[in-house]
């Protein structure tokens, strides 16, 4: 399985796309498109999982590498649109405490 | 040098026999030599220039001009020769690397092992195979001076190599802790510092830690986003989620993990795993975590050890025998 990753950019926003799973093999690829874009100051990454069914844990560092990076570089990071079975991971992990999640879970809860 | 002039010999015959009769059986001779000729670190120039010598022994009149195009076309064979010199130190280097890792497993096998203690009362029973050659999955049994029962179950996010350098820095520093008492509200906010300091910022660590008091039965357990355990009441015959909040660690400096408790009756059950139990995949459909509890179930009249192993091998059969990540899972069990 493999992960397709669009990125729209606009002004002081960025809009990430995946479509796909997220692993240990695909991981790597989106750590190269994410963490430049949380580099910028000021500018909002939002992150839309409506398209990824399956993460696992080497999916949750990526994202966890990404907010430490916001939070050294100003900028902000929003996961949107998130499927259930990914967001059990982030509830779980205690990750929903810390990040900033969509809360309308697709397929709800 | 002997070998190789009858080698010449032998491709000069193979091809005056193949221009003459155009015959398969001499292309398959000339497939062989090849084969032979790798195996002896012989070059594709050196079989160039075989094949030009033969030529002039077979064609002495051959024009220069074939004759000078034969050693253009031997020039541009070097590039290929050189490559299958290179070709060939990699392979030497992987089987190399592959040794190294090997002892390398072994030595971690050796750092992280933990013995499942005989404890009165309570029937253990313990189990973690990796995906890989090296474990990213780590659980510890630790007696306190107090005669309770520690026990951690960790899954660092990541596997292979650096996956298992973090475990034994983990295990170190728990050894380090004092064995006073060991809550485990405590030890995690220990290792969470441990790991923010100490580790890269895309790796982190998911562990749960349970403490039983054999005095009082009584079962303490805090979590760091780490997978759900489960607790079967044995008066009930129900399971229930064993769940804590608590963030995984490394993430940030202060987190805190609220500890919980449970009084553990007689023939009561704590199950604590990591995610290779819960996100095993039959082909491409995820496993629903009630089916683990139905397999536990299934097993849960044997001896703790039995009952974990069986589990394990259903699980294994399930995906093939292939585990896609490391497998652990930990049972206690109190005496009815």
């Amino acid at each position: 399985m493999n992960l397709t990753i669009d990125v729209t950019n606009k002004e002081h926003k960025s809009v990430v796309s995946l479509s796909g799973e997220i692993d240990a093999f695909t991981a790597p690829k989106l750590k190269e498109e994410l963490l430049p874009l949380t580099k910028e100051e000021g500018k909002t990454v939002e992150v839309d999982l409506n398209n990824v069914n399956y993460m696992d844990s080497t999916g949750l560092g990526v994202f966890i590498s990404a907010l430490k990076s916001t939070k050294e570089h100003d900028s902000e990071l929003k996961l949107v649109h998130m499927q259930e079975r990914v967001h059990r991971l982030f509830k779980i992990t205690g990750l929903t405490e810390i990040m900033n999640i969509d809360s309308t879970v697709q397929g709800g809860i | 040098m002997s070998t190789l002039k009858l080698d010449l010999e032998n491709y000069k015959e193979l091809l005056k026999e193949y221009i003459r009769t155009k015959d398969e059986q001499a292309l398959y001779q000339a497939e062989q030599f090849s084969k032979h000729s790798m195996q002896h670190n012989i070059s594709p120039e050196e079989i160039i220039n075989i094949h030009v010598q033969s030529l002039q022994e077979i064609y002495p009149e051959m024009p220069a001009d074939i004759q000078a195009s034969m050693n253009f076309l031997l020039e541009t064979m070097i590039s290929y020769g050189l490559a299958y010199q290179e070709h060939q130190a990699l392979r030497e280097k992987q089987l190399e690397l592959k040794s190294e890792l090997s002892v390398a497993a072994n030595m971690q096998k050796t750092l992280l092992s933990t013995n499942k203690p005989d404890f009165n009362g309570i029937d253990i029973g313990a189990i973690s195979v990796p995906a890989k050659q090296m474990n990213g999955d780590y659980h510890h049994f630790v007696q306190d001076q107090e005669g309770s029962l520690g026990i951690g179950i960790a899954d660092v996010i990541g596997k292979g190599v650096p996956a298992a350098l973090c475990m034994s820095m983990i295990k170190y520093s728990m050894d380090s802790f004092p064995h006073k008492r060991m809550d485990p509200s405590v030890i995690l906010e220990s290792l969470n510092r441990v790991v923010e300091r100490n580790v890269d910022s895309s790796m982190f660590i998911t562990m749960f830690y349970g403490l039983y008091n054999p005095q009082d039965h009584k079962f303490y357990y805090s979590s760091a986003g780490h997978e759900p355990g489960y607790y079967y009441h044995h008066e009930q015959g129900e399971f229930s989620e064993m769940d804590a909040p608590g963030l995984v660690l490394g993430v940030t400096k202060d987190a805190e993990y609220p500890q919980k408790e449970k009084l553990v009756e007689p023939g009561d059950m704590i199950i604590m795993l990591t995610d290779g139990v819960t996100e095993c995949r039959q082909g491409d459909r995820f496993i629903e975590p009630e089916e683990v509890l139905e397999i536990i179930k299934e097993y849960m009249h044997l001896p703790a050890q039995e009952m974990v192993e069986q589990v394990y091998k259903h699980f294994e059969k399930l995906q093939d025998f292939q585990l896609r990540d490391d497998f652990t899972l930990v049972v206690l069990r109190r005496d009815v």
